[in-house]
């Protein structure tokens, strides 16, 4: 997936100027940076959400020629947040992603993908009963059930997803950032943007940091996340690597490295 | 104490909501019928249906008078019932997919109102019109007029109250009220001008009446409905999808444009030919899906079937209490479906206030 000087103005705003980004098959790409540096915006750009101008390239070829229902076989969105108009159940919104592209016919799926987000036994729950973790994890089993195979004839797919860890507990924060760590591994492209930069240090192969709508660096990891990258683009001093004073109790998700797995 | 240690836990078969709205499908089917042989059978003349059928099975000729209260009288007025009530609902039932909100419709945010303008100018002004296109129109000239009067309003509607896909609620009713008041103004002016037969007509029309009803209206009114309902089932899956957001339901793969460009058009043709033929009758289009929603959920699939045929007979049942209870009078069944409707739309408002955001 490449996009080249994407530019959006909202509103009398330029919220983006002139983003060239690249997302490789079977890599994790994160896109973080501090609130309102045009995150959520570079998504719903490439997406086709909001006009723009630019070049969105997704397999090789460009979207705004493509039709909803192609796009819809090779790539799924999962927004930031979604509110349901009608009081459909946790399996008929999950069955959504079925009536699009080449899953259609596999009606086992939908149950599949509940319980590869953890969410066995909620089918038949209301979803607007559910909290914001569990709506978030639904709407991530509605995309996966839409791009279940992360690869077909050859073609990578693709998952875009937007701060998709953003409201879990940190268990299933693992869970979801596994699934999308499995999918690349498999060869699909996954693109998320990420607000846990030590979740992102884990899981992520790329980084691509913006700031003020501009891209401030992207790379590997190690190549982004360092001290003067991050207290630049954050506004505020902050070392990488470096444990807290002693008797302060801290937590990193990159520990589970040397556990059994959850 | 337990000995099945490892014994899976039972669950439950897992109820689908699915299986459940086919059923109901089938349930309203045989209650529709059920409904239009007792409608049939219903009425203010003496003529009994039973008698009629006896007759009929012993190859005896009828009288002519059953003959014209059976088939002159009481089965366009059964068909005509079933039309409106059928497209009534439907319309009610995708606009609200439409909206993504269960307080669209059509009569309460003045497309109704818009359709009605546009027929009573046909009624009242239709007599200037080139005699080229009255002949061509024919019949028809009133439905048509219609269907482009809840055309414009709906799409009038639509701009005022969706921005970037997301329907603001008190806009869509707040702009709709301001439609219904500026189209009803504008009707008094025509009515004003009508002659004293147009007035008649006008005036029961207005409070919404199936009493009007003739082989000519059914035949007007038939080919547009059928047309408007037939094309509901392939909006289903995209009135699903909106449910979702409008970018959500491009992301699956709905053309979300042409969703709502056909919804329009097909609540817009329901909407003015069942206006045209029977007035305002309200409450059906938000009453009956909302039901339907509580029993089965909102699944547009099922939804939009069930509540044509649902829509239709209580329309039917409303119609029979206009015909009786004030006989040998009878009321407009628009003052029926309101007595009966809109305390349960104030139910409504009353138990989903906080999720509507109001
Ligand atoms: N509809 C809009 N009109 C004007 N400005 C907007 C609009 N949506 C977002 N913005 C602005 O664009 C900037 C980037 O927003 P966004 O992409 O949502 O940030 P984030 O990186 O936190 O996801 C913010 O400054 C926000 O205020
Ligand atoms: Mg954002």
């Amino acid at each position: 997936m490449q996009a080249f000087d994407i530019e959006v103005t909202l509103g009398r705003t330029r919220v983006l100027h002139g983003v060239d980004f690249t997302a490789k098959p079977g890599q994790v790409t994160a896109i973080v940076g501090p609130n309102g540096s045009g995150k959520t915006t570079l998504l719903r750009a490439t997406t086709g959400e909001i006009p723009f101008t630019g070049r969105v390239l997704l397999n090789g070829e460009d979207v705004a020629r493509q039709k909803p229902w192609q796009l819809a076989a090779i790539r799924g969105v999962q927004p930031q947040s979604t509110t349901i108009a009608f009081p459909f159940t946790v399996v008929e919104i999950v069955r959504l992603g079925l009536t699009a592209g080449l899953s259609a016919a596999n009606t086992d799926l939908p149950v599949r993908a509940l319980e590869k987000v953890d969410l066995t036994g909620f089918e038949n729950r209301m979803y607007q009963d559910l909290s914001g973790g569990e709506q978030q994890r639904v709407q991530l089993a509605r995309v996966l059930t839409q791009i279940w195979q992360p690869m077909v004839d050859g073609t990578p797919r693709w998952l875009i997803l937007d701060e998709p860890v953003a409201s879990l507990d940190i268990g299933h924060q693992f869970t979801v950032m596994d699934l999308t760590r499995d999918f690349a591994t498999r060869g699909g492209g996954v693109v998320a943007v990420m607000h846990d930069l030590n979740l992102t240090a884990m899981f992520a192969d790329r980084v691509v940091l913006m700031q003020d709508g501009r891209i401030a660096a992207q790379g590997t990891p190690s190549e982004v996340l360092t001290d003067a990258t991050l207290t630049q683009t954050y506004g505020c001093p902050i070392p990488v690597n470096t444990t807290p004073p002693v008797g302060m109790p801290f937590l990193l998700p990159q520990a589970r490295m040397t556990r059994e797995p959850c | 104490m337990s000995l099945a240690v490892d014994a899976p836990s039972v669950h439950a078969p897992p109820m689908d909501r699915r299986v459940q709205a086919r059923r109901l499908t089938v349930a309203l089917s045989l209650l529709l019928a059920v409904t239009s042989v007792f409608s049939l059978a219903w009425g203010a003349s003496g003529t009994s249906l039973w008698a009629a059928m006896a007759d009929l099975a012993a190859g005896r000729e009828l009288s002519r008078l059953d003959r014209i209260v059976l088939f002159d009288i009481r089965l366009p007025r059964l068909c005509l019932g079933i039309l409106v009530g059928a497209s009534l609902a439907a319309s009610g039932a995708v606009m609200q997919g439409l909206f993504r909100n269960p307080l669209a419709d059509p009569g309460l945010i003045g497309v109704s109102a818009g359709a009605g303008l546009a027929a009573i100018t046909a009624i009242v002004l239709g007599a200037m019109l080139p005699p080229a296109i009255r002949e061509l129109t024919g019949n028809y000239l009133v439905p048509i007029s219609a269907f482009f009067g809840g055309w414009g309003s709906t799409l009038v509607l639509y701009r005022v109250a969706t921005r970037h896909g997301q329907t603001s609620v008190a806009t869509m009713l707040l702009a709709g009220i301001a439609l219904g008041a500026l189209a009803g103004a504008l009707s008094g002016i025509l009515v004003y001008m009508a002659d004293d037969s147009q007035l008649r007509d006008l005036t029961f029309w207005g409070m919404g009446s199936l009493a009007g009803a003739t082989w000519a209206k059914v035949m007007a009114a038939t080919p547009i409905i059928l047309a408007a309902l037939a094309v509901t089932p392939f909006l289903a899956r995209g009135l699903n999808g909106l449910a979702l957001g409008e970018a959500a339901a491009g992301h699956i793969g709905i053309s979300v444009q042409l969703i709502k460009n056909t919804s329009i058009l097909a609540v817009a043709a329901a909407t003015g030919a069942a206006v045209a033929v029977s007035g305002g009758i309200g409450f059906i289009g938000i009453v009956v899906p909302h039901l339907l929603r509580l029993a089965t959920g909102p699944d547009h699939h099922s939804l939009l079937p069930n509540a044509a045929l649902l829509g239709a007979t209580l329309l039917l049942a409303a119609d029979m209490i206009a015909r009786v209870i004030i006989a040998p009078a009878e009321l407009p069944i628009g003052i029926v479906t309101a007595v009966l409707g809109a305390p349960v739309f104030l139910w409504i408002l009353l138990k989903r206030r906080g999720a509507l955001g109001l």
